[in-house]
Formats: structure tokens, sequence, C-alpha cells
């Protein structure tokens, strides 16, 4: 030899390593490809809900200012005192001043009405962002002119222009313009009640600020730069709350509103994490073959004098590097995709969100990338440790099983690191439990389903079937089948799309009023007691039932079990709701339970005729909230007079049924004589029917707010449309990345197969017996996969209609009728396609092509 | 002459179930540094199995085994390893050769393991000697099996080993092409004064070297000299 080794260090270094699982990725770079496409989904969609996240609440804490409309405001649901006036004057004065109630407007031009959320402001407000108006000087102009904005849609769906009129109770004002957006307010929310600006000094003569009307008074405040709103809001919150008032901060506002996206956008990550997970379980199964593919070469590597380290860090190089690649990828589809969400949820957000990259993100969807690879590679990736170079001989080594230990440790990795994500995610760790444990449920009872069916196919084999179907079967069970993995992508898919589905069955069901025959669909609030006999003539005139006359008494609690509402609010170990000290409750009095109700516990009180101590009924969440039980004591204020009750018995009510329900019910006897207005309910047939009583109602008595079921029915729809949107949108990066899964397993399954079908074909198969083969085969996967998928969402529709909607649960056939033909086409579409060219081609060509 | 390989009452267990079976049954040999040595016996005789535990890739039931002057018992796979890199050659029935890699890069792996800087330098010249100067940047799949079986020849003699160990190297082989390779074998042994310990059932290949261990149902049934 001329030339003799050079041997300068004593073994190979990490860049040959690194250079060794490049050679080797390069030539298997197709299969490659493919895991990497398996995580790009779910990374994507894990990016870019985080990404818009952050970007949302960003923004929502940069235009805090403006969602108020000014620094800080005090408010109140009744006129202030003087103790608030005071409060208000050390502040040096309200800057502007709101009342704000919900009305009917009626609108002459062509004789209709609409319930409408009535906003009298004081010039000047908002004194940050803008009343957006069409024409522009409308926003200023309404002052001056006195006359009215109307919200834009309302205008639009009316067929209202600028210049025609709107009745507000007493007065008819001009329609100066229309209001395209204002300070706070997401348009989908505004479609129950549009809101209509006039002037401040307008609404006392629209006459309808009176007792029992709900109005709200807002004090509005422009502070110097350097006030700090949360000390100011520390130092006033509990004097103003004992006055029945409350402060709110521009921070402590945006902070509130910011944590209600904040939930949902959590609750689409979970989504998008599922489709991350799904790539996953794809990069564990493709990298389990791609690795077995690999042993002889490790093998080899090991005669030649490659340690068992070397030869596990050349493939763990590959994984990590396909990770980062994935990563990337996804990472910049991601940021991609987060500009389309301002389109998505345009009518759901309550400000135009500039997006912004977001570094987190990236630093987040590159170590996803890596990490989730990685870990999800490892296990297969052990194989590699446990090679005896033996193999490279002809010698059968004895069986090496990679250590169940260390296969454990991996599960246990993989978990440890799923809990730790999501609690990130939803920053609370019972829910990231629960979300791995369904995780884990999920998976569990698929790869139960699977392993039970490769048992029973098994043991029941049909011996007397014909070659082709028994081979077909034999595929679903022999060495390194894909059926497992297959039946997880199916099913995962197929369970994420149809549990959609279904969930929106039930909250529609659950919002629908469509059947129920005895079910109001008109409620007229705010009727007074001596408009009574009037209103239910107007009603039965037009031949329209009277279906419920509902009285209605304010009032606040003044203790419980003897304890003032402001001890309890000042002790800090009190676990009663805020909300119960705070609340002006609406209550009713009546003998019997109505229809939504049921008795959970203690007796029903029908009438009493002593007002000493009185037995009152509660809601089970009011005495969930309140901390109370059958026998304790609540003293009642009503509109000054103090009421003794105890609580009598505790109903559970179904708040879902669109029909007045109460927290608290007094028995007859005691509030007969009690201040109050009236609720009454009647159903109109169609919506002519409707809309005339509407206008007769409007014109004879503007005081009375008319709710619309029909009306409210259709936006709910219209919200929930929405939303379903938005998760189905997410849940296409799963179903994607499930097609993906199934692409990879099959690609990466045909390798395995080719040899077969050769052989097959070779000792005279026709390329159409080897065809029948693999169709029936994909066609045994796809049933199998999208059936379990069904029914698995079936199940869990159920717990969720029971559990978390309350609501009954009657599956529709359209995820039968339409998901389970589909997705098994779809997989015997995929399978056969991706089979057709091994098929096709003289056997000797495939088998050299495939060799690299 | 010192022994490069000593084999002392060496015996191998499979279990197949839970019966026991006994592959190598007390075997005891030398190989003297230089020396060409063919272990023969028919299909199940337990060469292939011997081959194995002598270059150090399994470990034996009972018995010891000391290549190159190192005692394998007690070494850790990874030490194993490494003694097979510095000092041991293998060429393989079905040549081996990683498909990843082009023929160059398989011939210089033995030397990038042992971080040497010239390996490519190396492979070539190696590549050139077997005749395969044009071959390369060729993947295996685009060799044929004779050409593939030089390219193994390169990659073993790369490392310049002390010990050779040849399996069958002409078992996939045609008769013409085999016998082109085992002249290719025999020529880059000598040059090089390699030790080279091949297993075959070919006796007319046996025959070449200097010595012919006989084995059946895993015990040595004979141990000659050849007339070389």
């Amino acid at each position: 030899m001329k030339q003799q080794p050079n041997i300068t260090s004593p073994g190979a270094d990490f860049g040959w390593l690194l250079k060794m699982a490049w050679r080797d990725g390069k030539a298997s770079l197709r299969k490659l490809t493919l895991f990497m496409a398996s995580i790009v989904l779910g990374i994507a969609a894990v990016v870019s809900i985080q990404s818009f996240g952050d970007n949302l609440k960003s923004n929502i804490a940069q235009q805090s200012k403006s969602l108020m409309g000014a620094d800080f405001k005090i408010d109140s649901n009744k006129p202030v005192n003087d103790k608030v006036t005071a409060i208000i004057d050390s502040l040096g004065g309200a800057s502007a001043r709101e009342i704000s109630f919900s009305s009917m407007a009626a609108f002459p031009k062509n004789r209709s009405s609409k319930l409408a959320q009535i906003r009298g402001i004081e010039t000047g407000f908002p004194f940050y962002g803008e009343l957006e108006t069409t024409p522009e000087t409308a926003s200023n102009d309404f002052q001056k002119q006195g006359g009215a904005l109307v919200d834009a849609t309302a205008m639009f769906q009316l067929d209202l222009r600028p210049g025609d009129s709107i009745k507000v109770g007493n007065i008819t004002l001009p329609i100066t313009g229309a209001l395209n957006s204002i300070p706070g307010s997401s348009s989908i929310f505004g479609a129950v009640a549009p809101p209509v600006v006039i002037p401040y000094n307008l609404i006392a003569a629209t006459g309808l600020v009176q007792t029992g009307s709900r109005i709200d008074y807002d004090y509005y405040f422009e502070a110097n730069a350097d006030l700090d709103m949360d000390k100011l809001r520390n130092s006033l919150e509990e004097r103003l709350k004992a006055e029945d008032a409350d402060i709110e901060t521009h921070t402590s506002s945006s902070r509130r509103l910011g944590r209600r996206y904040d939930n949902f956008g959590k609750f689409l990550n979970l989504i998008a994490f599922i489709a991350l997970l799904l790539g996953c379980v794809g990069i564990a199964s493709a990298i389990n073959i791609y690795i077995k593919q690999k042993l002889r070469a490790v093998a080899v590597l090991k005669c030649l004098g490659a340690t068992k380290k070397q030869t596990f860090l050349i493939y763990l190089i590959q994984i990590a590097f396909i990770g980062l690649m994935g990563g990337s990828m996804g990472t910049a589809l991601g940021l991609f995709i987060q500009y389309l969400f301002p389109f998505l949820l345009q009518d759901l957000l309550p400000i135009n969100v500039q997006i912004s990259i977001v570094p987190e993100a990236i630093v987040m969807g590159l170590v996803l990338g890596v990490l989730m690879s990685v870990l999800f590679a490892l296990y297969p990736l052990m194989g590699t440790i446990y090679t005896s170079p033996l193999q490279a001989l002809r010698v059968q080594a004895e069986h090496s099983s990679k250590s169940v230990k260390a296969g454990m440790l991996v599960l246990l990795g993989i978990f440890i690191f799923i809990y730790l994500f999501s609690f990130w995610l939803l920053k609370d760790w019972r829910y990231a439990f629960a979300f791995v444990a369904g995780v884990l449920i999920t998976f569990s009872i698929l790869i139960g389903i699977s392993t039970l069916f490769m048992r029973g196919i098994k043991k029941y084999f049909p011996h007397t079937w014909g070659f082709i179907a028994r081979q077909s079967l034999l595929n679903l069970f022999r060495p390194q089948n894909q059926t497992l993995i297959l039946v997880i992508a199916i099913g995962v898919g197929t369970f994420l799309i149809s549990t959609l589905y279904f969930t929106k069955d039930v909250l529609l069901a659950q919002a629908s009023i469509e059947g129920q025959v005895n079910s109001p669909n008109i409620i007229l609030l705010d009727v007074q007691t001596e408009q009574k006999e009037a209103v239910a003539q107007s009603i039965t005139e037009k031949k329209l039932p009277l279906l419920d006359d509902i009285p209605i008494v304010t009032m606040r609690i003044t203790s419980i079990n003897g304890r003032l509402v402001n001890e309890i609010r000042q002790d800090s170990t009190s676990k009663v709701n805020r909300w119960i000290l705070d609340h002006e409750f609406r209550a009713t009095y009546r003998d019997s339970l109505i229809a939504s109700e049921m008795l959970q516990e203690g007796q029903w009180t029908p009438s009493v005729s002593s007002t000493a101590l009185i037995p009152i009924s509660v809601s089970d969440n009011f005495a969930l909230d309140a901390k109370v039980g059958v026998g304790d004591y609540i003293i009642f204020n009503v509109q000054g007079v103090l009421l003794n009750t105890k609580v009598g018995s505790i109903r559970t009510v179904d708040w879902s049924r669109m029909q007045p329900n109460f927290t608290i019910v007094f028995p007859m006897g005691v509030l007969n004589k009690a201040p109050q207005f009236r609720v009454l309910t009647t159903k109109a047939p169609d919506e002519q029917s409707s809309a005339a009583l509407q206008r007769e109602l409007v014109s004879k008595f503007p005081n009375i707010s008319i709710l619309d079921l029909r009306q409210l029915l259709t936006v709910v729809e219209k919200l929930l449309g929405k939303i379903s949107w938005i998760i189905n949108f997410m849940a296409f990066f799963s179903i994607f990345t499930g097609i993906i899964v199934l692409l990879g397993a099959i690609r990466t399954s045909k390798y395995q197969r080719i040899r077969e079908s050769v052989l097959l074909r070779t000792l005279g198969a026709t390329g159409k017996q080897v065809l029948k083969i693999t169709a029936l085969e994909y066609l045994y996967l796809g049933i199998l996969g999208s059936l379990s998928g069904i029914l698995l969402s079936l199940l869990s529709s159920q717990i969720l209609a029971l559990w978390m909607f309350e609501a009954p649960f009657v599956p529709s056939w359209r995820p039968f009728l339409v998901l389970f033909p589909g997705i098994t086409l779809l997989v015997l579409a995929i399978g056969l396609g991706n089979s057709i060219g091994v098929i096709k081609s003289p056997p000797l060509a495939v088998l050299r092509k495939e060799a690299v | 002459m010192t022994k490069i390989l000593n084999v002392a009452h060496l015996e191998k267990n499979y279990s197949s179930g839970l019966k026991k079976l006994t592959v190598l049954h007390d075997i005891s040999f030398s190989v003297e540094e230089g020396e060409t040595f063919a272990i023969v016996g028919p299909s199940g005789s337990g060469k292939t199995t011997l081959l194995g535990l002598c270059a150090g890739l399994d470990q034996p039931d009972a018995g010891s085994i000391s290549l190159c002057g190192t005692e394998l018992n007690g070494l850790t796979e990874d030490e194993r390893a490494l003694l097979r890199n510095k000092n041991i050659g293998f060429v393989f029935q079905d040549f081996q050769l990683l498909p990843t890699l082009t023929a160059l890069e398989n011939v210089a792996v033995p030397l990038e393991l042992q971080g040497a800087k010239n390996a490519m330098i190396v492979g070539k010249e190696l590549l050139e000697k077997v005749g395969l100067g044009d071959r390369f940047h060729h993947y295996p799949s685009q060799l044929s099996g004779g050409e593939q079986q030089r390219v193994a020849l390169a990659r073993a003699f790369s490392n310049k080993p002390s010990v050779l160990f040849a399996d069958e190297p002409t078992g996939n082989l045609d008769a013409e092409t085999g016998e082109k390779v085992i002249q290719l074998l025999f020529e880059l042994n000598k040059e090089l004064g390699t030790t080279l310990i091949i297993v075959t059932h070919d006796l007319e290949l046996a025959q070449k070297t200097q010595r012919i261990l006989r084995l059946k149902g895993g015990k040595i049934i004979a141990d000659q000299v050849t007339a070389l």
C-alpha cells in the first residue's frame, strides 16, 4: 500500500456523524420528506393560534383605552347616590356621562320596530378611539343636530338611510348617520340589540328612564398619563361596591377582555395540538419502519467498528433535522395562516388586530418540531442500540428485544411532555390532566379496537374464502402491518370531525324553539303593572295566546346567615362568589314549579300568609355560589324593605330553555304588593303576526322591550355557525395531517408490500388480482377506522351533552351517511393511488428502483 | 510465528422455544499471523456462527477467544467494535454494502470511523486497485454483483486489517466472477500480509488456503494443513 491510513484522532468525531446522517438521509429523502410533512400542519396550526393569540392580547392591551373610550369609568345600574357623587367630584368630575338601556326603537318609514341598545352619550366621548360613522361627519353632527346614530347593519336590514327618523320612547329623532363601530363592541354581539347612539340630554325626553327599567349609568374619566390605574381601582373599589357602583379602568377591562379571548384561543390551541400529536404518531410509525429497514446497515456499521452510540446518533441527527425542517416549514406556514384569522374571526373581535411576527411563536414552532419528532422517534430509534452486528452475517442472532424499562421511560417522557405542553397552554393542571387523559383514552380505545380486530381475524380466519379475500385479510395482521397506525390516523380524524358535527347539533337543538308547541317566541319585558291589562288585551285582540304573565320584583342581598354582604366582601377567606353580593336579582313569586324546573332538595312552599320568615326557593347554581343550603337564612332588600327569608328548597333549572327562568322564587302572598313589573309571553305563528304585534306594542307602550326569540335564534345560529367554522378550520389541520399520516403509512408500508406483490406477480398473479387484494385491504382499514371514529364520537358527544351542555343528545344520521363512506373511499383512493405504480411496472424494474 | 487467533473450548447455544440448541461444542484451534485459513462444513454445521464469535460479533456461552492478543471475553460491545475497527476486515456473502452510500463512501467508512483524514484518498486507491476506478460515485444498486463484492473487498482492506474474515465470499456470484473475486482477495491478502479466515462450503476455494478446519454438527472433525 502506498498510502497508509493517517489516524489523527482516536475515532470519528461529530462531524463524521453529521456526514453519515446526511449521506444516508439524502438517499432516503423521499421517505424522510413524508415524515416531515406529518408534523408541518400540526406545527402550523399551533404556531398560527399561538402567534395570533399573542397578537390579539398585545393589540387589546395597546388599544385598551380605545376599547373603553376613556381611561376609566364609574358605573352603576341605578342613579348614583350622594356618596358616589362625592367620589366622582373628588376625581375632578366626570369628563362625560352615558345612560344606556334596552328599548324598542320604531322606524316610521317602514313601520318597523326593533329591540335596540339605546346609548345616550355626552359630547366628547369617546376620548380614545372613535365613533366610526357613515358619513364620517355624523359622529359629531348627531350631538349638534339632536339626531341618532343607528347601527349600520340594522339600517341595512331595515332599509334605512340618513335623514329617516327613529322613535325612541316619546321622542322621534332624525337618523344622522350609520354607526359602523363604537369602542369596545363586536358586531355579532350587537345583533340582538343593535346600538343606537343619541345625545345624552335627550334621554330624559324619551320617558324611558323609570323604575323597573334596567338602566346603566356610566361616568367616563380622562386621566393624566402617570395615574396608576390599578392603585386607583384598589383604592375606590370597596367604597363604590358598598354603594352599588363599580369602577373599571382601561387596563382591567382589557385584561378581562383578553382573558375571554384567551380561553377561546386555548381551546383552539388544543385542537391544533391534537393535529400535532396525530402527526407525531405518524412519525413514530414511519420511523419504526424506516429504522427496521436500516437495521441491516446498522449491523454492518457495527461490524466495521461503529459503536452503539455512533449508530444511534446517525439516525437521531436525521430525525432531529427532519423535525427542525418540519418545524421551520410549519412555523412559516403558521405565521402566514395567522393573517387569515382576523378575516375568520371578523365579527367576533372587538378590535382590528394588527398582525406582527411573534418571536416566541417561532421559537416554539422550531422547538416543538425537533422535540416532538425526537421524542416520538426515540422508541423505534432504540432499535439501533439493540441491533447485533451478527445480523450482518447470515446468522439470525437471538432476538434482542428492546428494553421494556427503556420503552416505558420513553412513553413516560412522551406523556410528561404532552402534559407539560397542555399545562402551558391551559394554565390549569386539572384541564391539562383531563386533556392528556382524553388523548390517552381515545388512542387506547383505537389501539384496542385494532388489536381486537387483528386477533379476531387471526382466530376466526375464514379459510374457506377465495384467495384474494384471504390474502387481503392476511395483510392486516402480517408482521410489520400498518393496521394499527392507519386505524389511529383514520379514527382520530373521523372522531374529530364527527364530534364537532354532533356537538354543533346539540348546541343548535338546545337553542331551537321550533317544535316546542307551548313555548313562547315573543317575550315582553318591563311591562308596568298598570300596563298589564292593556298589553294583554293587545295580544288577545290579535288572536294570539297570552302564555305567561310573570311578576318581577328587583332586590339585592343584605346578609347571608347573619353576615352582611360588606363583611363577606372584606373576608378574604369567604368562598361566596362575588356576583351574589353585587347582583340585582329579578325574583318572581308563584305557587308551583314550571316545566324547566325540578325540585332537588327541601320542600316547595306554594304560598304563605306571614312575612316573618319567608321560605323561598333558590336555583342550584345560586346555592352553590352563595354557599347556602336548605335552612340557611338570607335577608333581601326589596327597594328599601328588608325581607327575612329561609332557603326552603333548591331547584335545578334548565337555563337553556328559551323562556323566563329565575334564580329566586318567592311563594305567593308576600310580594304581591311590592313594586314590580311584569314579563308577558306569547307565541306568534308567523313573522307577519309577530311584526304586527310588535308595531302596535311599540306605538302604544314605548317603554316595553320586546324580545323576538325567532330573531335571537337566527343570531345564535349565526354565532354558532361562525364559531364552528373556526373550529372546523382548526379541525381540518387534524384531518389533513391524518391524510398525510395515512399517505405516509401507506407509502412506507408500500416498500414492504412491493416484494410480496412482485413475488405474487412473478408467480403468475395478474395486476388486477394484486389490485383487488390491495383494494380490499384498504377497504377493511377505511371501514374499521372511520366506523371506530364515528362510534367514539357518539360516546364523547353523549358525555359532552350530558355533563357539559346538560342537554339531550339525539345523533343525526349525516356522519354515518356522509363521513363513513366518504372517509372509507378516501382511504381506498389513497391506498390504490399509491400502489398502482407498483402494480403496473415490470417486477424487476420495481425491485431495482426500490432497492435504494 | 505468533498466534493471532486463539480459540479454546468454545461453546455456543441458541434456544429455540424451550429447547436449547448447541451450535458449537468444545471448539479449540488457533491461527498464526499471516496464515490463510478455511472453515468448511455442510449447512448448519456452525461455521458462520464460529466466524461471528471469532470476529467478536457475538459472545460465546463457554470457552475463550483471543484475537490480536486481546481476550474478547469481558470486552463490552463498544470495545469489541473498536477492536474490529482497528484490526479486522470483513467480506460478506451478500456483500453488505451500505445501500445509501456510494462505492467510495462505503470503502472510506472504516477509516472515517478511525478519524482518518485521508479516508477518501485511500478509498480511491483501493477502488482503482480492484478495477473500479470509474465507479467511485455509483450506489450499490447501480453495480453488478461482482462489482459490489469488489467494493466490499476494497472496504475490507481499507483499514489495513490484521485479520480478514470472509463469509462465503463467492456464495452469491457466478463461477467466473467468483473466481476473479477470489483471485483479487488472495492478491490483496498477500500484498498486505493479512491473516485470512474464510468460511465456505466450497472445497475448491478452501484448498487455496494453508489450513482447513472441518466442522460437522458444531464439532471439529478435522484440522488439516493443505498441500500449499
